[in-house]
């Protein structure tokens, strides 16, 4: 590969990752905290029903363990391209 | 052991504030002295070497401001389901922020904002552009900051509000001219420290005290603790309706609003200058992401707890005062409506206070602020935890201002100074002006804090609509979009903050018209809070087509755009 083989090849596989967290944040924040808000509140965990808990709890969760995810994925990902010096 | 524990007993809220006050004061001092900038690297950057955990402390201080720490809680605690847009908004940024924008930024290795739209789109032009932007933003922004320090010295060392600014002024002053980003940021990870430790100690007591759980984030969701086997939240929906209010957990604005309101937030604090140039002090692109990481992380902490405070205080305010004799209100109460915080107005004469939905019944009117500010002393706590939310919100207040301070200084010093009106101007020359103009900066802020002009409480919330309508397309473009000229990002930005200015001008101060428009003429039903995403729709639109009209950007420019894409060899930030 040549150089600029390779930082393509990089940049295509980072969208594609960008893309699938991207996804996730959307559904549980904008989906499931608002737009699905009224059908999850039917389900109810303890004293949380669900959509409220989204929205004011759980979105919040998978924000943090989106980004340490997404760390986890970008150093595996320079490590394979050799742009972890 | 019983006279020590008798003395801490005796010692008064006010001595216990003067204590913490006087204690955390000495710290930030001590700290901006051992940290001292030296040279333009490290009043802008800290030098560049900030370790990820000490960038994350710092950046979640820098963050939550006055708003976060004593308003939000209250706000949540009368809007419900709706407070969410604040809980997201705030938080969902960060996501953007480290997938979007962190990394790149710190690969570009610059000093600030303007610095990269200036080099990308090649174009002084839009140098200015940003740098009008970055000045709108952070001077709305940190007017209502030393507002808020004022108040909070006002009312627990009962000063008047103007010598809280001044005292706020002094310090402030005093750590950013000297240690500059250096000094902000290692004050800004204590005043983290300070912060959350204050916000927490009351949640957790009073999560006990109401559910016997001592993590907030689960007790709002337990059963009370008086034994009846009924959920905190059931019960609070149940008071709420019964006195006509919408139910805790519904809320009543419309989704689409709510939708907007989220939207703006997130991408507003994603494109807030004095959060976005945390990232530039530290090593490298690793971490840039760790960090934001972190600081989300440590953010979240508080912002769970938040909502938890804000059920809690809600049902103790209805459950104290509600249908209650005025004769027999405890003293907190009385102690409040002094400050105008508290305001009974017993319309019917039968000497209960009705606190209702109807606002021609409703004979009380309570500050948002009074949530966390009186929690403490609702719940009974000792004195000196009600001592330390002082400090906390003074912390939350200074850190933030201090922030928004340094990025106002530095567009002065470097942006406009260095970059446009004088390039040849000596690296000492240039730390000289960045000093001079944190200290204009100051006492600009300074000016406005004692002296807020109306607007400046109803404009701070639209902060984050004018940076997502201007700098999020602009930056994100730059780095995903290779063929994204200068024509399209400047007119892009222009037409995007112009249209967020109308719009808040028109719907919110209500200047266009005699009276302020009504919700109804509101476009698309989308409040001027909510209007940052429309805004910056179309600025993604106007960059776009424009683009699609005028001249690609040269080679030398698209080269360094596929530079910043790879992680590897990011030098120091530098400024030239």
């Amino acid at each position: 590969m040549t150089k600029q083989e390779k930082a393509t090849a990089y940049w295509k596989e980072n969208i594609k990752y960008l893309f699938i967290l991207l996804t996730i944040w959307f559904l549980v924040s904008y989906g499931a905290g608002i737009l699905f808000k009224d059908a999850l509140d039917t389900i109810k965990i303890a004293g949380f029903k669900l959509g409220f808990w989204f929205a004011q709890q759980g979105s919040m969760y998978v924000f943090v363990i989106l980004i340490f995810v997404y760390v986890r994925i970008m150093n595996k990902l320079d490590k394979k391209y050799g742009y972890d010096n | 052991m019983t006279t020590s524990l008798l003395l801490v007993e005796a010692i008064s809220v006010q001595n216990w504030t003067y204590i913490l006050v006087g204690l955390t004061f000495a710290l930030y001092i001590g700290i901006a002295i051992w940290s001292r900038a030296g040279s333009t690297r490290e009043f802008y950057v800290a030098g560049g070497g900030v370790s990820p955990l000490a960038n994350g402390m710092a950046t979640a201080a820098d963050w939550m401001s006055a708003a976060s720490f004593i308003s939000m809680a209250g706000i949540i605690s009368f809007a419900g389901y709706d407070g969410a847009v604040y809980l997201m908004g705030w938080t969902g940024g960060y996501v953007l922020l480290a997938l979007l924008l962190a990394p790149y930024l710190r690969k570009f290795g610059k000093f600030t904002v303007p610095d990269f739209i200036g080099d990308r789109y090649y174009s002084n032009t839009a140098r200015i552009v940003a740098v009008f932007c970055a000045l709108i933003v952070s001077f709305t922004y940190v007017a209502g900051q030393m507002r808020g320090v004022g108040i909070v010295f006002s009312r627990f060392l009962e000063v008047d509000i103007n010598t809280g600014v001044i005292l706020g002024m002094l310090i402030v002053l005093f750590y950013a001219v000297l240690g500059g980003m250096k000094g902000i940021t290692y004050t800004q990870v204590a005043q983290y420290c300070v912060l959350i430790f204050a916000f927490m100690v009351p949640a957790i007591f009073i999560s006990i005290q109401m559910t016997g759980n001592p993590i907030p984030q689960l007790g709002f969701g337990s059963t009370l603790s008086d034994g009846s086997g009924t959920y905190l939240l059931d019960k609070l929906d149940g008071l709420s309706t019964e006195l006509g209010f919408a139910e805790y957990t519904q809320g009543s604005k419309s989704m689409i609003d709510v939708f907007a309101i989220t939207l703006a937030l997130m991408v507003g604090t994603a494109g807030l200058p004095h959060v976005i140039v945390r990232f530039f002090t530290v090593k490298n692109v690793k971490d840039a992401r760790k960090s934001a990481g972190l600081a989300l992380l440590l953010i979240v902490i508080l912002y769970t707890t938040a909502p938890a405070v804000s059920v809690f205080a809600r049902t103790n305010l209805i459950e104290t005062v509600s249908n209650k004799e005025y004769a027999s209100v405890p003293e907190w109460f009385k102690k409040w409506e002094k400050t105008g915080l508290i305001v009974f107005d017993d319309k019917n004469k039968d000497g209960r206070i009705q606190y209702v939905a109807n606002k021609d019944q409703n004979e009380l009117t309570v500050d948002n602020d009074i949530m966390v500010l009186a929690n403490p002393e609702i719940a009974k706590l000792p004195n000196w935890v009600i001592a330390l939310v002082a400090a906390g919100g003074l912390a939350a207040a200074l850190s933030t201002a201090a922030g928004l301070l340094l990025v106002i200084s530095s567009s002065v010093s470097h942006d406009l100074i260095k970059k446009i009106i004088n390039p040849k101007i000596s690296e000492k020359g240039e730390l000289v002006a960045a000093r001079l103009s944190a200290v204009g900066a100051v006492c600009v802020a300074g000016y406005f804090g004692i002296n807020p002009p109306g607007f400046v409480a109803a404009v701070v919330a639209l902060a984050f609509g004018l940076a997502a309508a201007s700098f999020f397309p602009a930056i994100i473009l730059g780095i995903f979009y290779k063929r994204m000229n200068k024509e399209g990002a400047i007119a892009g930005m222009v037409v995007g903050i112009v249209a967020m200015l109308f719009y808040m001008m028109k719907y919110k101060l209500g200047w266009f018209d005699e009276v302020l428009p009504d919700k109804s003429e509101w476009w698309f039903g989308i409040s001027p809070e909510g209007f940052g995403s429309v805004a910056m729709v179309l600025n993604f639109i106007v960059s776009i087509t424009i683009m699609k009209f005028t001249p690609e950007p040269p080679k030398n420019v698209q080269a360094m755009v596929e530079k910043i894409r790879i992680p590897s060899g990011a030098g120091k930030a530098t400024g030239h």
